[in-house]
């Protein structure tokens, strides 16, 4: 099934998991996010988001990770 | 023998650290910067060693002033301890991946081992010293266990063969590491989760926040009250005024060196506060009003610090701190400023911008009045009443606020974006929390007491020599004119560039109003930095933005001033 819905992570609601698939950044933003265990392939799972286009709130692995809503945007996620 | 400990930041590094060091530990700057690091000793078979606890850092490309120190640091090491969160296995290994292809020996503490278990994750510790050719380690250092077998196998760390690799590589080969090693079994949400998750949510989330503010801001108090009240003013009162009664008379009870000694004594007895001696208020005010606010205060951030809540705060107040030409992480040096303003603006280099620390740094020096300001406003305005003292805490917030939105109107440039990661909910390592307490009061009786004993005794001299009367006549207009302040309240003012809470001190013989003392607490708390923070303003700014960070300073204090006089 090649057509599954991709989103940003941004867009993402609250409890929802999905596969990060693309990461539509520079080289710096890339390298700093997969620092943080963010490249394509992991699970990520949305915990929350702060109102007003907030940070926003993610689990990967074991670990949480707060992400500002612009960098959200450039994080495709594939819904599970 | 330098031994470097290395791994990303909330590994629990530090209590490793003072783990193998014991108490003895030394902080210091790298040279040249302001990156701060821990080092110390330990005993390694005969051999004295020392250990040196590396700033956290992801990657071995340094993508931030911190990382390329560590990476400097690693030059000049002779064995590194990767110290490894064993619940985040993959990620933490891109760091060791990186120092295994280097030549230096290595050992693996694989910390939180104790999590492991109730978090699903089951590691094979066999398999994984074989795939990466060192000692692996399994550690908690929050009970101490397995720190033992560590030191015993510091000897064995080594340097295996390992080729150098490009990112996308590396990860695949963690991909690899993690399949044979790693495994894990679901399990139910604890309630600590819950908790967690339920803090970076916008409506429990400010709920909590609420609260636990709030209970901070309680237990400071008591706790402070409560070491003033117990300990040190029947200490002050029962054991040291007898023997400054009797030095007094001794010195004749008048004169030069008995004004500059015990200072001004009224119908027989001491007032600590008021008498301005260095043996009078020059050990009162640092030791019997600010210390039990330094102690409290420290205790209470540090025991935020290490549950790991302010990342959580960070998060939640990142929409508001976006208005202010910040990011939510700025809250942490802003905090930080709630106790001394000097490792407040250290601080502001967490933040990526040369923007974002100017309007840090500004409105921390502007708004944000440090615990041993703090301290004498809760003695000298607080027994006037509380609503004066909230009137200033409110004063100096809104202008926190409005200032911030003026900066960020008015700076150029643009700030960027949060992106930190969310340690989960820890019990506090006490050890460590009381050694970090212990570090910092002890930095305060290093560094202010000599600084406060200086500013009373320089306030002696200049009033006997009379140079008072010709500043006071001199900024009487403005004082009197705008703040609605007598022209002796002048002298405070000029004062605290040398220690606010002296010059606060200094207001306290006036015979002030509680609003007058209001108009002259937020004046203090906003004019200029004191000498400490001036310099490390300098420092970190650069000569021009500070003198802007001081026009801006010294016009917002006039102003609100002005303001207040006429409300009030």
């Amino acid at each position: 099934m090649p057509d599954k819905k991709q989103i940003a992570l941004a867009q993402v609601r609250a409890g929802q998991t999905g596969t990060v698939v693309q990461i539509q950044g520079g080289h710096g933003l890339v390298s700093r996010l997969s620092a943080l265990g963010i490249r394509p392939g992991k699970k990520i799972t949305k915990i929350s988001s702060m109102l007003m286009r907030g940070p926003i709130t993610i689990q990967v692995d074991r670990a949480q990770v707060a992400i500002g809503f612009g960098m959200a945007k450039k994080i495709l996620v594939e819904l599970d | 023998m330098k031994i470097l400990l290395m791994g990303n930041p909330n590994v629990g590094k530090s209590v490793i650290f003072s783990r193998l060091t014991g108490a003895h530990v030394i902080a210091s700057n790298y040279p040249g910067t302001t990156v701060g690091y821990t080092h110390g000793f330990m005993k390694l078979a005969e051999e004295t060693v020392e250990v040196i606890d590396v700033p956290g850092t992801y990657t071995l490309e340094p993508t931030s002033e911190a990382e390329e120190i560590a990476l400097r640091m690693l030059d000049s090491g002779d064995l590194v301890i990767n110290v490894v969160d064993a619940t985040n296995l993959e990620r933490n290994l891109y760091l060791s991946l990186q120092l295994l292809e280097r030549d230096t020996p290595v050992i693996i503490a694989l910390n939180m081992w104790d999590d492991t278990k109730h978090r699903g994750v089951h590691v094979d510790l066999a398999k994984l010293r074989q795939l990466l050719g060192v000692p692996v380690i399994p550690t908690v250092a929050v009970t101490g266990e397995g720190i033992k077998e560590l030191v015993d196998n510091i000897p064995r760390a080594s340097s295996p063969d390992t080729p150098a690799r490009s990112h996308d590589e590396r990860w695949t080969a963690i991909g690899g590491i993690i399949d044979q090693v790693q495994h894990i079994t679901h399990r139910h949400h604890t309630w600590v989760e819950r908790l967690a998750d339920a803090s970076v949510k916008p409506l429990t989330g400010g709920v909590i926040a609420l609260a636990a503010l709030a209970s901070a801001f309680l237990v400071v108090r008591f706790i402070g009250e409560s070491l003033i009240g117990y300990v040190l003013d029947p200490l002050f009162n029962t054991l040291w005024a007898p023997v400054v009664l009797k030095l007094s008379e001794l010195l004749g009870g008048s004169g030069l060196l008995h004004d500059i000694l015990i200072g001004r004594i009224v119908g027989g007895e001491v007032n600590f506060v008021e008498s301005f001696g260095l043996l009078t208020s020059g050990l009162y005010v640092p030791f019997g009003m600010v210390l039990p606010y330094i102690i409290s205060f420290y205790f209470v951030l540090g025991l935020l610090e290490d549950i790991g809540y302010l990342p959580r705060l960070g998060v939640l107040m990142d929409t508001i701190m976006h208005r202010l030409g910040l990011h939510g992480y700025a809250i942490i040096p802003t905090l930080l400023g709630l106790g001394c303003n000097v490792p407040a603006v250290l601080a502001t280099r967490v933040l990526e911008s040369k923007r974002e620390r100017f309007i840090a740094a500004t409105l921390i020096s502007i708004a944000v009045p440090c615990v041993a300001l703090q301290a004498m406003i809760f003695g000298l305005v607080g027994e006037r009443g509380g609503e004066y003292v909230a009137i200033i805490y409110g004063t100096l917030f809104i202008v926190w606020i409005i200032l911030g939105i003026i900066l960020n109107r008015t700076v150029k440039g643009f700030s960027p974006e949060i992106l930190i990661e969310i340690p989960p909910y820890r019990l506090p390592p006490w050890r460590t929390m009381l050694q970090k307490l212990w570090m910092r009061s002890r930095g305060f009786l290093r560094e202010a007491v000599p600084i406060i004993l200086g500013a009373i005794l320089v306030i002696n001299i200049l009033y006997i020599l009379g140079v008072f009367d010709v500043i006071a006549n001199f900024a009487a207009p403005v004082v009197t004119g705008l703040l609605g302040l007598p022209k002796e309240a002048v002298t405070a003012l000029v004062i605290g560039f040398l220690r606010k809470d002296v010059a606060l001190g200094m207001l306290a013989p006036l015979a002030l109003t509680a609003e007058q003392l209001v108009v002259g607490s937020v004046v203090l708390a906003m004019s200029f930095p004191c000498i400490a923070t001036f310099v490390i303003l300098l420092r970190e700014l650069g000569t021009v933005n500070m003198l802007k960070a001081v026009g801006i300073m010294i016009s917002a204090a006039l102003i609100t001033g002005g303001i207040l006089n006429l409300i009030l």
